[in-house]
């Protein structure tokens, strides 16, 4: 039954982080990319008419969780207090964002407004990568000072960063020089699929330039890949234990590797799919290889004296997660239908679209 | 300990009445909007159709504000009620999930639909897009207020060792005695508020004398729906509330009645009157005598159980600003049935749309509504304390063990900055969206 939840969570947020996160790539591309207002306007549009139902997989994933792991929920979102609560506010920012600039028509204020978009967008993926890191390394529970707990065992509280910047220490800080490496490649990952959803949704003028943009970020994102995983053994001793033990998530990182190796013939794409496509890949391989790696454990411990998190020690009853099944399961076909019908209707470029307003 | 969480609740407080501007109009809104959009696919006058569009715009700017202000309340749980979420989680989790998954994708995708897809699908399509609209938000509603029922009442449960509330009996979070009343209270609470903006928009198009005819049919529809809804919330949803608290939590239902002394023979209902909380009792009050005993249990003579009756770790920590937000709950309430009669008797002798006098007060109190809700939902929230799960688990006991106090001041006061640039955004953008008009647009 844990594992059961632990692969839905695991598959929403994923599909969380494929559709939001061409909304914060949009907003990177934008940020940097687009200069002619023309662009601006339709970049916008390609977020904006679809990040409010992608967020809702947010809310479904952090609800579900709630509910199945309730130990996991409130030790993270105490132990991350402030980042979270940074990520809510440019959440909004990000939203207002998008939502404003079309209300005014002055340049003053659609800069604002895009730059709350832009600005937002980037700094959500850093986070959100810089989240992942710190998940993969792990946190002090139980705020252990010289051998002794001073919270409950499954409790922490973690500064944004310590001195040392290392992710080695037993108290880590939120941010260090591994955790920023995480970052920076969810920043260039989701970048290059924002590009790819601009290329699939937009006629923007700056298509063709983003296709180069892609190839270049790509190799950025292949000497990143490279540098993490040789780099791994530092916050996980036996990275490979679990590959080893079950051949078959060898799958995830496979996965990865062909859309980061599909890419690098972005240019040769018959179909601007494709490109979408393997970045989605990339986006699925990463947030799964990471977790497939550090399965069962959803949250490590830096110290020897409090034991991981995992999905065992942090779920609720059998009965609350056997009974919650029927439910999600009719929830999840009606999130898929939404789904189908919204792409559906909102198919093709957005600037061939006909609003009817 | 009481300092350790006094901005937690704070901050729990200012950011949950924020958000709850924004669904109590939205979700008595969906309903008035299928109910024109309904009335145009057997009418076919363009002006209910124009209404129905007209409000969807108004609809989709305070969903998108319900939006971006219900995701930090999602994880405010986690955040500073941390030890809350894991002990009760595995049950409250339950509602709380149902409510992402269902409600909250029902209403923001088929919102899309409706705004984007009319021409598309056709008259009866769009119609049926729109009651998924107003479906989803109903359950939203629901399902908070069966989160929101359990803690109050707590039903289907067992606690285990280790302290841990664990759900035995899934169904009975949804049969609890609490939720139905609470459930109609609200909606038909939510119901006041959006039929007093609806008529109010009426009223100020026809003080500037533009759109008058989708004027009259605003004021027509928010008056008649207003004097109804505020009908339905005292009598029976507010009363059967009113019968459940005194039944369930007799130590808030003192409190929020200003009952210091236990009443034997019958006890008054307090109309006005100052909580003295040094000398425990209401100083300069208006009370008419056996009135309450009567309402709440049908006999004249019947004891009413005071405050001096529970220990005082029992009663509510903050009893004026329950008895307050009590008294100002249905002092409003009344005074709406009062302004709706007279309107609607207006109404009925043609002469509504004409008497400037009952326009401006239309107009003007269209913040009312909102704070009535809001001082509702304090009463509920409020008369809770000092639990969080009502006999069971203290709010001391339920806060985050490792976010320390000047953590959360400084987030609170984040969220104090930003959701006032929100809330003048909103303005502007409503603002805007009335000012523009309900024409309808040949394009």
């Amino acid at each position: 039954m844990e594992i059961f939840w632990f692969v839905i969570i695991a598959i929403i947020l994923t599909i969380f982080f494929i559709l939001d996160g061409y909304d914060f790539g949009t907003g990177i591309i934008h940020l940097f990319l687009a200069k002619k207002e023309k662009d601006k306007e339709v970049i916008a549009k390609a977020a904006g008419l679809f990040w409010d139902s992608n967020e809702v997989w947010l809310v479904a994933a952090g609800g579900l969780l709630f509910m199945a792991f309730p130990t996991l929920y409130a030790s993270a979102f105490s132990g991350f207090y402030l980042p979270l609560i940074i990520v809510l506010w440019l959440i909004i920012f990000r939203a207002i964002g998008l939502e404003l600039r079309s209300q005014i028509d002055h340049p003053i204020w659609k800069t604002i407004w895009d730059k709350s978009f832009g600005v937002s967008s980037l700094l959500l993926a850093l986070f959100f990568g810089i989240a992942l890191g710190n998940i993969a390394r792990g946190v002090n529970l139980g705020g252990v000072e010289n051998g002794t707990s001073i919270y409950e065992a499954h409790y922490f509280f973690l500064p944004l960063w310590n001195a040392s910047f290392s992710p080695s220490t037993t108290h880590p800080g939120v941010i260090d020089w591994f955790t920023i490496v995480i970052g920076i490649i969810a920043v260039v990952t989701l970048a290059i699929h924002g590009a790819n959803w601009i290329i699939l949704k937009t006629n923007a003028s700056i298509n063709t330039k983003l296709k180069s943009v892609i190839f270049n970020l790509n190799i950025t994102l292949t000497v990143l890949t490279v540098f993490s995983v040789s780099i791994w053994h530092i916050i996980e001793p036996h990275p490979l234990a679990n590959y080893l033990e079950y051949p078959i998530f060898l799958i995830f990182p496979m996965v990865y590797f062909v859309g980061l190796i599909g890419l690098f013939f972005i240019k040769k794409f018959k179909k601007e799919v494709y490109g979408f496509i393997c970045s989605c890949l990339i986006i699925t391989g990463g947030v799964t290889s990471t977790l497939a790696t550090m399965f069962p454990t959803l949250l490590p411990s830096t110290n020897d004296v409090n034991p991981d998190l995992t999905i065992y020690n942090t779920a609720t009853s059998d009965y609350g997660m056997s009974v919650a099944v029927p439910w999600m399961i009719i929830g999840i076909l009606l999130l898929i239908i939404y789904f189908i019908i919204q792409k559906k209707l909102l198919a093709g470029k957005i600037d061939d679209m006909d609003y009817g307003h | 300990m009481e300092d350790m969480i006094f901005y937690d609740r704070l901050q729990f407080a200012f950011t949950i009445t924020f958000h709850y501007i924004f669904p109590q109009l939205t979700m008595g809104l969906s309903l008035i909007i299928i109910l024109f959009k309904g009335y145009y696919l057997k009418s076919n006058k363009e002006i209910y159709n124009d209404a129905a569009k007209f409000f969807m715009k108004i609809f989709a700017i305070n969903f998108t504000m319900g939006v971006i202000t219900g995701i930090p309340m999602e994880f405010q749980f986690g955040t500073n009620w941390a030890k809350f979420s894991e002990l009760t989680g595995g049950i409250i989790g339950q509602t709380l999930a149902m409510e992402g998954t269902f409600s909250f994708f029902l209403e923001s995708s088929f919102l899309a639909l409706f705004i984007f897809g009319e021409k598309l699908m056709g008259q009866k399509l769009h119609f049926l897009t729109g009651f998924f609209v107003f479906l989803g938000s109903w359950a939203s509603g629901y399902l908070i207020l069966a989160t929101n029922a359990w803690m109050q009442h707590p039903v289907g449960f067992e606690v285990l060792e280790n302290g841990k509330f664990v759900l035995t009996h899934f169904s009975q979070l949804f049969n609890n005695p609490w939720l139905l009343p609470a459930f109609l209270h609200n909606q038909m609470a939510s119901l006041v508020t959006s039929s007093f903006v609806v008529g109010s928009i009426g009223a100020f198009y026809l003080l500037i004398k533009k759109h008058e005819a989708h004027g009259k049919l605003f004021l027509k529809t928010g008056v008649i729906i207003g004097l109804i809804s505020s009908l339905l919330v005292a009598f029976p949803t507010g009363d059967l509330n009113a019968k459940n608290v005194a039944k369930y939590q007799p130590a808030a239902f003192a409190a929020m009645e200003g009952i210091f002394e236990t009443e034997d023979a019958g006890a008054e209902i307090v109309l006005i009157g100052q909580p003295n909380m040094v000398e425990k009792k209401l100083d300069n009050k208006i009370a008419v005598p056996n009135i309450l005993s009567f309402l709440t249990y049908q006999e004249w003579d019947k004891q009413i159980i005071g405050m001096d009756h529970f220990d005082k770790s029992e009663l509510p920590d903050n009893i004026p600003a329950l008895y307050y937000s009590y008294h100002i709950m249905v002092g409003l309430g009344t005074i709406f049935i009062g302004i709706m009669a007279v309107s609607v008797l207006f109404l009925y002798r043609k002469k509504l749309y004409s008497f400037k006098p009952l326009l401006w007060t239309i107009l003007f109190l269209v913040p009312f509504p909102f704070i009535a809700n809001l001082t509702g939902w304090y009463v509920a929230e409020l008369g809770r304390q000092p639990y969080l799960v009502y006999g069971l688990l203290k709010t001391v006991d339920g806060v985050s063990p490792t976010v320390s106090s000047g953590n959360t001041l400084f987030t609170l006061l984040g969220f104090v900055a930003l959701y006032m640039l929100l809330g003048l955004l909103f303005l502007v953008l409503v603002g805007k969206t009335i000012y523009h008009g309900p024409q309808h647009q040949k394009h």
